[in-house]
């Protein structure tokens, strides 16, 4: 690991102003666990390291306004065991339940796997699926950004180099909506997904009838990957099984997956395709138990 | 540059001076001489390097010192007292819970942190918690016997 000055500032005012003066130069530090990894390895030599591990606000978790409202330096651990995400957006808990291990969890924050936006990771795909949006702070000023225009490239978002990710605002999900988080593991559980799915559907509780979904999927292209057009397929329509296998081989042919040690690509997009189904039907089917 | 972080390691302060880049589980085997901690994947992977940071399990090898400053950190050396084995150690003694040894210091305090937390786990609520430590013996039926054997046994140590 190369040297670094590291600042530990308490306030996010002083946070947004070392961003200012050295974001080109600088990375933001919260869990580490991923940042770690690439300082050790020399993927990354930052002259200056800005750590949020004394910086406070910025990790509850707050009801308001039919939204909850999300501090970047919420823990995965906390996600996963707040008693307000499991009642309110069990789907959120169970996503984050199924990242990495315990201890990765216990450091690992909302805000920089958001931030880190690699690909393959779980949450993200959930939170896209839920609407979610981000907040985006520097000292000129703040702005929010649905999460489906954050992501850009592998690794790459629409953060500044002066910009700091300070929440994330998830909206809670209407009446008769169902969602889930399915991930492929094909090797052991704390491994990173192969393919991962999250879909959710909400219907119209007398006809049944898919009124709108979401269908995002983690691991098979660049950035986590929303299929629009898939979404189109299910509206106004009833569950079935032809219709499920439609939607599949749309969303296969928006992937782009790599081959890596997770799985060739052909195989992934073979996954994509069955994990899509079995996500739909299951969300589907949690939507109409929602329904009395 | 160098940093002077204070640190509470099994009970006692400690104040050291650390260059920013510094690991957590340098400075605890090197700075503090407590080599009982071991270094597997150096990636979070296998759970070797666990210890405990204001009572929560992480990995040593993923956390700069600096994280530590103002912290509590427990190491496998914290867990007995005087003579007295923790409860986990000496299941892990009773049981046959380890084989070559360089996984026990993390297996160890991460069951410890799970009998804290939930004193009569089920083997799947075991299983699920220590899923992220690894033993490349593979006796992980004897490390899940030796945890549930700890249950029965007086929380020693404290």
């Amino acid at each position: 690991m190369r040297a670094f000055e590291y600042r530990e500032p308490d306030n996010l005012e002083e946070v947004l102003s070392l961003l200012h003066d050295h974001g080109e130069d600088a990375k933001i530090i919260a869990g580490g666990t991923a940042l770690v990894i690439m300082l050790n390895q020399r993927l990354i030599m930052p002259s200056y390291l800005i750590s949020l591990r004394k910086l406070a606000g910025l990790n509850s978790v707050d009801s308001a306004d039919g939204a909850l409202q999300l501090g970047a330096l919420v823990t995965h651990r906390e996600m996963e065991t707040s008693p307000v995400i499991r009642d309110q957006i069990p789907v959120l808990a169970e996503t984050f339940r199924q990242v990495a291990t315990l201890r990765i969890r216990n450091m690992a924050t909302v805000g920089g796997t958001l931030a880190h936006a690699d690909p393959s990771q779980d949450s993200p795909v959930t939170l896209m699926a839920l609407d979610a949006r981000v907040g985006l702070s520097s000292s000129g000023g703040s702005r929010e950004v649905p999460l489906d225009e954050f992501f850009t490239d592998y690794y790459e978002t629409v953060l500044q180099p002066d910009e700091l990710l300070t929440h994330v605002q998830v909206p809670l999900p209407k009446p008769h909506t169902g969602s889930i988080y399915l991930k492929f593991l094909p090797k052991t559980e704390d491994d990173y997904a192969t393919v991962g799915v999250a879909a959710s559907v909400e219907i119209e509780p007398s006809s049944q009838l898919c009124r709108e979904c979401r269908i995002v999927l983690g691991g098979v292209a660049p950035t986590p990957l929303r299929v629009k057009e898939a979404e189109a397929l299910l509206s106004g329509q009833k569950l079935a099984p032809e219709l499920l296998h439609k939607a599949a081989s749309v969303v296969q042919e928006h992937t782009d997956p790599i081959s890596d040690s997770r799985g060739a690509a052909d195989y992934k997009r073979e996954m994509a395709g069955v994990c899509v189904r079995r996500a739909l039907e299951q969300a589907w089917q949690r939507a109409l138990t929602e329904s009395p | 540059m160098t940093h002077t972080i204070r640190l509470n390691v099994n009970g006692k302060e400690h104040t050291v001076e650390v260059p920013s880049r510094r690991l957590l589980i340098d400075c605890l085997r090197y700075d503090l001489g407590l080599t009982g901690t071991k270094e597997g994947c150096s990636v979070g992977v296998c759970g070797a390097c666990t210890v405990l940071m204001d009572g929560k399990p992480i990995s040593s090898c993923l956390a700069l010192a600096l994280f530590a400053d103002g912290k509590e950190i427990v190491t496998v050396e914290g867990l007995a007292r005087e003579d007295r084995l923790d409860r986990v150690q000496q299941a892990f003694i009773d049981y046959g819970g380890f084989q070559c040894g360089i996984c026990t210091p993390g297996m160890v305090v991460t069951a410890k942190a799970l009998l804290d937390e939930n004193p009569d786990p089920t083997v799947d609520e075991i299983k699920e918690w220590m899923m992220g430590n690894l033993c490349r013996c593979t006796g992980y039926y004897k490390i899940i016997e030796s945890i549930q054997g700890a249950t029965a046994l007086e929380p020693g140590g404290e």
